[in-house]
């Protein structure tokens, strides 16, 4: 193992270049160890976004060597000895260096009716839902989602549409379309059920590939595919 | 190591690549098309015509290429049916079998035509 890491990190927004720094090699240094010292050591100015360090954010997504990956989780040493390329996460507008602007992911989240839109009144008793039921477990299946948009930077529908609302916010959509207590189906599966809603994904699974939690969303926007058919031959969507 | 180029790097996984097979075979067979409906107007000009044609097409180059179609075809509707699958049945955790399974059928459509031919 070479002592050093070459680390060429990219510098500016949407224009830019990379730059290349000489980082020492340690044990057990994940790529985030890599741009803190850089940051901390040899240059101030670098950008970068992170939280807990230790997966449970997701706010340290960036693309490394070609890939997305949380850099918290990703030891430098898997990564083999040749240089190591850091880059912000792609379909993202770039801010500065590796932070990107999250809001559009965000939007979408909105935009395919992630919020839960409750079917009872607050003064109702608890709902009971069996935690083994079908539809619940299809909802347990995608809610640990945390939103760090490693699989919307995967995604080659979201580069070729940009209104792709993506993986992230249809698994999000999924969940709520499987849950007995939510009261927004009909809107829900309409916002989904568009040109740049669920049927445009092409199940090339790039986001089950790469999400660092091991979720599904191809299985939740083929879940959404078949609700929208089911709703659209009873006339619903 | 040898790594793919940073845009495929992270594409480099089965099911993308059995998504690339599916666009670009269907590609192909829309391009053929064309040229199989003027193989087949060669009828409505006279007997000769097609007969001609048929003739040409006994070329080993052709049969080959012929070979490719087969596989092509074979290709684009396993991966038709794969689809169909994801979308309309309950998710498989076999999904690496799955791409397996349509290209070992292209292959297995490819070469059976291929041995028809020699046997012919």
């Amino acid at each position: 193992m070479k002592a050093a890491i070459e680390a060429r990190i990219w510098r500016g927004g949407a224009e830019g270049r990379f730059e290349t720094f000489s980082v020492p090699r340690r044990d057990s240094q994940t790529v985030l160890d890599v741009v803190t010292f850089v940051q901390r050591r040899l240059d101030p100015t670098l950008s970068y976004r992170y939280a807990c360090r230790v997966g449970m954010c997701g706010s340290c997504a960036m693309t490394v060597n070609g890939r997305p990956r949380w850099t918290c989780r990703t030891h430098v040493s898997r990564l083999g000895e040749g240089p190591l390329t850091i880059e912000p996460l792609a379909n993202l507008p770039r801010i500065k260096d590796l932070a990107v602007d999250m809001v559009p992911f965000f939007d979408k989240w909105a935009k395919a009716g992630g919020r839960f839109v409750p079917s009872a009144d607050a003064g109702a008793d608890f709902a009971a839902v069996e935690p083994a039921s079908p539809a619940r477990r299809e909802a347990d299946a995608g809610i640990e989602c945390i939103g760090c948009a490693v699989c919307y930077a995967a995604c080659d529908l979201v580069s070729w549409n940009p209104d792709y609302l993506g993986p992230a916010a249809l698994n999000r959509a999924w969940t709520l379309v499987s849950d007995v207590r939510d009261g927004g189906q009909a809107e829900r599966l309409a916002a989904v059920a568009g040109d740049a809603g669920c049927h445009a994904c092409h199940s090339q699974q790039s986001c089950r590939e790469h999400c660092p939690k091991s979720l599904n969303p191809t299985a939740s926007i083929a879940g959404l595919k078949r609700a929208a058919l089911r709703a659209a031959l009873k006339g619903g969507a | 190591m040898n790594r793919p180029p940073p845009a495929f790097r992270h594409r480099n996984h089965p099911a993308w690549w059995a998504f690339a097979v599916h666009r670009i075979s269907g590609l192909v067979l829309a391009l053929f098309l064309p040229l199989h409906f003027w193989a087949l107007g060669q009828a409505i000009a006279g007997e000769a015509a097609l007969d001609g044609f048929l003739r040409w097409t006994a070329n080993p180059l052709a049969k080959l290429a012929e070979t490719g179609l087969v596989i092509l075809l074979a290709a684009h509707l396993a991966g038709g049916l794969r689809i169909l699958a994801i979308e309309f049945l309950p998710w498989s955790p076999r999904q690496k079998a799955a791409v397996a399974a349509s290209a070992g059928f292209a292959v297995a459509a490819g070469l059976l035509f291929l041995f028809n031919v020699g046997a012919a």
